[in-house]
């Protein structure tokens, strides 16, 4: 696996056929541009959005490149960077943080073998925290993509990292 | 027997969310039905008679809101929802979106034809996209139905919702900016005035509610104002849906009469939060979000409406109640709420972007013994004061009002550890 960041490498991610696909399934519709970038972002893989498909957004909407980047930065759900193909973002806020989601942390880090902020060698794993992603009825709890895993315990961290790493989306139900 | 009460989350769990007729079996459709059939003033005169109060957090009354904007005589108008439920502790909204769509469509197409407005906007947080994927089938269905799209229902009246998300920005619920971000463009807030009644979406009238706030008017409608007034508190009508979560035994959101429930009581009964868990102590609680008041047990026999809050110097907010127990520090809790601040703050404005980070470092500060001293508390209490004052949105004016609340409840965490009070081993106290 390289560690080399795909935007060095030179590559667009997703292909240019793909972002443009995705703009034309929002209409080109500037008013979209959050939601046609969100979808890029999920679809490159990596979880970031590539200087290329930025560049292509700019161009299909006719809107500046530094109002894309504006909107990339502002946001942040977004990263212009390369993360995990799995970007795991544990709850920080107080509701979460005072039912013990430090360690569920310090578990994440464990199984995952990275820091907090850090993408792992094989680009499977970024760890990070996020503002709170309304389970709070269920802290502490983490969002991976469209996912969102409450109570979480463990052997919870345990079942939820082996299946992201496995690609198994089956084995997570009930997670 | 249980004192919830079930208007807005009728049918919750039995009804699948997205079919149309599982919803008009609850009587569902027909507020739309009058609202293309009744004039304007007469569908806003029940709103206001009902004294249904905006459920994001302001509290504005919505009947005042709609009448303004039916004033304006400038077209397009155009309506949206406010979805991005950003506020920690607040999950309300999550359950309708996504549980209940089809209640918060229709009360926004009865606002479009009240308005004859030329479309709707709901903006849906990023964090919530398997949410929107399923609030569009929902959309969906009440297309094939005909109570969106074209010519509804025969009246001649068009009119859709288009779902626009967010992508991580708490500020983005302040309205001005969330019709700003709803343009595609950065969600930063808007100087006021003008009125987004005036100049609004694309510059044009619009009306901006939160998700309970547009599943409530069907409610009101089918119930007629009175009625829907005397089933909450007489300066707020109807129901509210509380989101409990912290060191509750049953978390969760739970619908009451506003003015029918004391905090105590939706704390410690066990048909609501059923008290601390693992045999602890309440500490305090913090109500609507993290800009709202904190309180300690003193409070817990105020009644849960916005007048008797209020009058406690609390408020409803967005409808969190969030506990903590007594192994919960006070100072380590307004840390976590300063950061979360610092890092929301959109920048734009020197007293919430500086101020917060200010407030951040002498809470810190006060953790070590000895670190600051009485004219250091001073400042501190200055700099809260400057913010509220000075603030150029709704976030920053705000984001001290749980500092001012904490330190009123719990003077001694704030004391402790300053040099004039370890001169004299108060350490322990
Ligand atoms: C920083 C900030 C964040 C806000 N977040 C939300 C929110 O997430 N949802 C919401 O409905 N209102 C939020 N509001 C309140 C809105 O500005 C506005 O008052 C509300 O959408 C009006 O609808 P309502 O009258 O139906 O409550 C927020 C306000 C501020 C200042
Ligand atoms: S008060 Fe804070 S969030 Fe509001 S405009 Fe100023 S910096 Fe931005």
């Amino acid at each position: 696996m390289t560690k080399t960041p795909d935007a060095e490498a030179g590559f667009c991610r997703p292909s240019e056929e793909r972002v443009l696909e995705i703009l034309d399934s929002y209409g080109n519709d500037p008013q979209q541009l959050i939601a046609a970038l969100l979808d890029i972002q999920e679809a490159s893989g990596r979880n970031y959005v590539d200087r290329r498909a930025a560049e292509l957004a700019s161009a299909r909407l006719k809107v500046p490149l530094t109002q894309v980047y504006e909107i990339l930065t502002f946001y942040s759900m977004f990263a212009t960077e390369p993360r995990g193909r799995c970007v795991i973002e544990l709850c920080e806020s107080a509701p979460c943080h005072f039912q013990e989601a430090e360690r569920v942390l310090s578990w994440f880090e464990n199984a995952l073998d990275v820091k907090c902020g850090e993408t792992d060698a094989d680009g499977v794993f970024t760890l990070s925290r996020t503002s709170c992603v309304g389970a709070c009825d269920g802290g502490p709890a983490a969002r991976v993509g469209d996912e969102v895993f409450v109570n979480l315990t463990r052997d919870k961290v345990a079942r939820l990292v082996k299946s992201l790493r496995e690609d198994d989306p089956a084995s997570r139900e009930g997670l | 027997m249980s004192r919830e009460k079930r208007l807005i989350t009728r049918g919750l769990g039995e009804a699948r969310p997205e079919s149309v007729s599982d919803y008009e079996k609850l009587g569902g459709f027909a507020a739309l039905k009058k609202a293309l059939e009744l004039p304007p003033e007469e569908i806003i005169a029940e709103i206001k008679k009902a004294k249904l109060l905006g459920r994001g957090g302001a509290a504005y009354p919505a009947g005042n809101k709609w009448e303004h904007l039916l004033r304006i005589p400038e077209r397009p108008k155009y309506v949206v929802c406010n979805a991005d439920e950003g506020e920690p502790g607040t999950f309300k909204d999550k359950l309708i979106l996504d549980k209940l769509p089809l209640r918060l469509v229709e009360g926004m197409a009865v606002a479009g034809a009240v308005f004859r407005a030329a479309g709707g906007y709901i903006y849906v947080r990023g964090e919530y996209r398997a949410i929107q994927k399923r609030f569009q089938k929902a959309l969906g269905s009440a297309r094939e139905a005909n109570y969106l799209g074209r010519n509804i229902l025969g009246s001649g009246f068009d009119f859709d919702i288009e779902i626009v998300s967010g992508a991580g920005a708490y500020v983005c619920g302040e309205n001005s900016a969330l019709l700003n971000s709803t343009e595609g463009r950065v969600g930063r807030p808007r100087i006021k005035p003008p009125h987004l009644a005036e100049v609004g979406l694309f510059q044009k009238p619009t009306l901006v509610n939160n998700v309970e706030t547009f599943a409530s008017v069907p409610l009101v409608l089918e119930m007629g104002g009175r009625a829907y007034l005397e089933l909450g508190h007489p300066e707020s009508g109807g129901t509210k849906l509380v989101c409990l979560s912290g060191h509750v035994k049953r978390p969760g959101v739970y619908e009451i009469p506003l003015g029918s429930l004391t905090l105590r009581e939706l704390i410690f009964d066990s048909d609501f939060g059923d008290g601390v868990p693992g045999g602890g102590a309440f500490k305090f609680g913090h109500l609507g979000g993290q800009s709202g008041p904190i309180f300690s047990q003193e409070k817990l026999d105020a009644v849960y409406s916005y007048a008797d809050l209020r009058k406690a110097g609390l408020s409803v907010g967005s409808g969190a109640v969030v506990v903590m127990d007594s192994s919960v520090s006070v100072l380590a809790y307004l840390k976590k709420v300063a950061a979360f601040f610092v890092h929301e703050s959109c920048g734009k404005c020197v007293p919430c972007r500086e101020g917060n980070r200010a407030v951040l470092k002498r809470l810190s500060d006060l953790e070590i013994p000895s670190a600051l001293s009485r004219s250091d508390l001073e400042d501190l209490a200055n700099i809260a004061a400057a913010m509220s004052r000075a603030s150029f949105c709704g976030l920053g004016q705000s984001a001290a009002t749980h500092l001012k609340t904490a330190w009123k409840a719990f003077p001694a965490e704030f004391e402790r550890n300053l040099r004039e009070n370890a001169a004299f081993g108060a350490g322990a106290r």
